[in-house]
């Protein structure tokens, strides 16, 4: 067996590594770490969690255990119009389930996942407060009101 | 006593009798000092090595505490003055059933074929509660992970109850951190980072997730198919070597009380099984001790003549798990390691050459088994570098566990089998290889050894009591005739990666230092019986490799006289160019590099 090796940009290591040591490199602030990481990248792939967990000194399963936990963290860069779906219960009892069941069928993809080309990205989100508007979608920061499955087609040729 | 006098106490009172406990003591705690077998399933606790696992994560030691609205559970509940506890109330008994049918609910029902079948915790709780049904059976989600296998360890995860005992192991004792808890809810497993194989991890293999997991989640790698197939095959001899931890736990398989030392009938039972010839590791650990005993003294000597590149201190190499966890957490230390090979692998090498032309048999005609407590040996039999054009000094490892099953399969009453003696030349060994099995057991054989060869002098006294216990780190300075010589001894690798520390930081004032990765030594390896959290077994183990020891005739290592007629036949000197090529290694650097691209 052969020891892992993995590639990153100095740049971005360098960032990673001034996020932790921002954080005087204390193991107990991995989670702010993941959050400033996040910020920056967008996202928290393995191969920067790698490097988070050489630098805090922490075992990199314990780094991807606590990204897999809360659902906050992402190890999929989200796309250029990234869509959510309220699932919050107004929107629920209101058909959003079937306007996700759209979103999922027309791009392909499950809930979390981005397109290959990187252009949609989907989520599901709990109440955004506008529940008069139910069943509420999000795509990036334009909001769309009592949306039906039929309207998902008309929503995304706005993107083409 | 004094300490005890003035000791915090608390009274409370558990199924209506009372009892006065040291404050901090948990319901649990107290129960059994009552006799109150509170059942238990995540909770784990090893006395004396500082283990202990209690995430109060699966609620099955649930008990009534009167006054507070829910019900609390024991092993992380502490008892509080004037407690009333109740541990079998109704309500109790309906809950501890409920959550057990929830915990059945996802998990496989294929007891019948299950490795852990018979040995398994889960399964006993399930007989213990007396479970017939379980609600909602119908219309629960079943788990779908998929099987890793890597060369010692299979994870079977659908039968994982997220006790995270293996957890605990893996990162609080053995410092390993391969495995963690990993996503949420239905999806939680204990996994490696980012749900690769156990292979891609930096796995050590020391087994000892394997050793405390109380379900079929983590079992070793099954060869004994492959060794029957090996001694059905009449153009195969076939030699067992076997190491010195199996005799003082094989028994336990077999109902035999924990320390009943079995060796003569381990033998019959190999010859039974049909082994051409039946050898024991303990040679190959007197071996071991004439190569490394050898490089110390030879790097002491350097050292004490002020050379700076004298490498001191030396590390024993013996143990596959430490080797493994050296190489991916101390690689810039892997010139301080002895360079001899492992006993397992010395057999192996010696077995396939000096044996193999001895009785005229071809390598490739040659088969070498070897049975031990340990499941790190079946990867490191698979080390490339451990084989001649492919063909492997030992081609099977097979556990402790796994030569008590193949000996039920074979019909064999073993607790009424008559003793026997192990086979010659490679058979013979002495009480110095014996303790081998043991923490600390490594370098006391090496010391037996390094003082006679020093000093040109007998010892008065081969028992170095001070080099035994069940301490995770000990130190011991022995009198080389007017030269201390500052001993460490670490087993569990939590323990080791302190020393270790101490080494690269430059702190280290040993001059030799042994390394187990198993807690207790080999006697408590991940391929041993299943002490299922009794710490007790390991002791038992431990004392009866010491009394194997004692009865032994020849006690040092250099005195075995087929060791001495192996040097004389074959190796020539200890450490000579012939003994380096076939009984040395060396090491690779594992740890996981990052690269930065320009």
């Amino acid at each position: 067996m052969s020891s892992i090796k993995i590639e990153l940009r100095k740049e971005d290591v360098d960032k990673i590594n001034e996020i932790c040591d921002s954080f005087g490199n204390e193991q107990s602030e991995l989670i702010n770490v993941l959050h400033k990481t996040q910020e920056h990248f967008g996202y928290l792939p393995a191969e920067i969690q790698e490097a988070i967990a050489s630098k805090l000194n922490i075992p990199v399963a314990q780094v991807y255990g606590v990204v897999t936990f809360y659902s906050f963290f992402t190890m999929t860069p989200k796309g250029r119009h990234p869509i959510s779906i309220c699932m919050g219960t107004a929107c629920y009892v209101r058909g959003a389930e079937k306007v996700l069941d759209e979103f999922k069928k027309e791009l392909s993809l499950q809930v979390g996942q981005t397109t290959p080309d990187g252009k949609f990205s989907l989520s599901s989100l709990r109440c955004v407060g506008a529940c008069g508007l139910a069943p509420v979608v999000l795509i990036g920061e334009k909001t769309y009101g009592r949306v039906a499955p039929d309207d998902v087609q008309d929503i995304l040729k706005e993107y083409q | 006593m004094r300490g005890r006098m003035t000791m915090e106490t608390i009274k409370l009172t558990i199924d209506n009798k009372q009892i006065e406990v040291e404050k901090g003591t948990t319901i649990l705690g107290a129960a059994r000092r009552m006799g109150i077998d509170i059942p238990t399933l995540c909770h784990m606790k090893l006395d004396d090595l500082n283990i202990e696992n209690k995430p109060g994560g699966c609620r099955i030691c649930v008990v009534e505490v009167q006054g507070r609205r829910n019900l609390s559970p024991a092993c992380i509940t502490k008892c509080d003055e004037g407690a009333v506890v109740r541990t079998h109330t109704p309500r109790v008994m309906n809950a501890r059933r409920t959550v057990m049918e929830f915990i059945l609910s996802d998990h496989p029902k294929d007891c019948l074929i299950c490795p852990k079948s018979g040995n398994c915790e889960l399964q006993n709780m399930a007989i213990r509660l007396g479970i017939r049904e379980i609600t909602g059976q119908e219309i629960a989600e079943m788990s779908t992970y998929r099987k890793d296998t890597s060369p010692s360890i299979i994870r079977d995860l659908d039968k994982c109850i997220m006790c995270r005992r293996c957890e605990m192991m893996c990162n609080e004792v053995q410092t390993v951190g391969a495995l963690s808890a990993v996503n949420r809810g239905f999806m939680a497993v204990v996994a490696p980072a980012f749900e690769q194989n156990l292979e891609y991890s930096p796995c050590t293999y020391c087994g000892q997730c394997v050793a405390v997991c109380p379900t079929g989640a983590l079992t070793e790698v099954d060869h004994t198919g492959d060794v029957l197939r090996a001694i059905a095959d009449p153009s195969k001899t076939v030699v067992v070597q076997t190491a010195p931890a199996v005799r003082a736990a094989l028994g336990e398989e077999f109902g035999m009380k924990p320390g009943s030392l079995v060796t003569g009938k381990l033998v019959s039972a190999l010859k039974e099984l049909g082994f051409d010839y039946v050898f024991d590791t303990d040679f190959a650990a007197d071996l071991t001790i004439m190569e490394e005993g050898t490089e110390l003294l030879a790097r002491l000597g350097k050292f004490l003549n002020g050379d700076e590149d004298a490498n001191i201190p030396i590390l024993t190499s013996c143990c596959p798990g430490w080797v493994n966890f050296f190489e991916h957490n101390f690689p810039d230390l892997k010139d301080v390691p002895s360079t001899a090979k492992s006993p397992q692998q010395m057999f192996g090498a010696i077995a396939k050459s000096y044996f193999a032309g001895k009785i005229n048999v071809s390598r490739k005609d040659m088969v070498v088994v070897s049975i031990m407590p340990c499941l790190a040996k079946k990867y490191e039999s698979q080390r490339p570098e451990f084989s001649v054009d492919g063909n492997p000094d030992v081609d099977f490892s097979i556990s402790t566990r796994e030569l008590a099953h193949f000996i039920k399969q074979a019909n064999i009453d073993f607790n009424n089998l008559p003793d026997a003696d192990f086979d010659r030349p490679l058979g013979e060994s002495t009480g110095a290889g014996v303790i081998f099995g043991n923490t600390g057991g490594v370098i006391e054989a090496a010391v037996r050894t390094a003082y006679e060869l020093y000093t040109g002098k007998k010892l008065s006294r081969l028992d170095f009591d001070e080099l035994r216990g069940m301490e995770g780190v000990r130190q011991a300075t022995i009198n080389f005739d007017g030269l201390p010589i500052n001993i460490g001894i670490a087993h569990g690798l939590g323990n080791a990666r302190k020393l270790l520390d101490d080494v690269r930081a430059g702190r280290s004032t040993f001059h030799a230092i042994e390394v187990m990765a198993c807690p207790g030594g080999c006697i408590g390896g991940g391929g041993q019986p299943l002490h299922h959290g009794d710490s007790s077994i390991l002791k038992a183990r431990a004392r009866a490799i010491y009394e194997e020891d004692k009865n032994k005739t020849i006690r040092v290592s250099h005195e075995n006289p087929y060791i001495i007629n192996l040097y004389k036949e074959f190796l020539g000197e200890p450490n000579s160019e012939k003994a380096h090529h076939l009984l040395h290694t060396h090491y690779f650097d594992k740890k996981a590099k990052i690269i930065v691209k320009q």
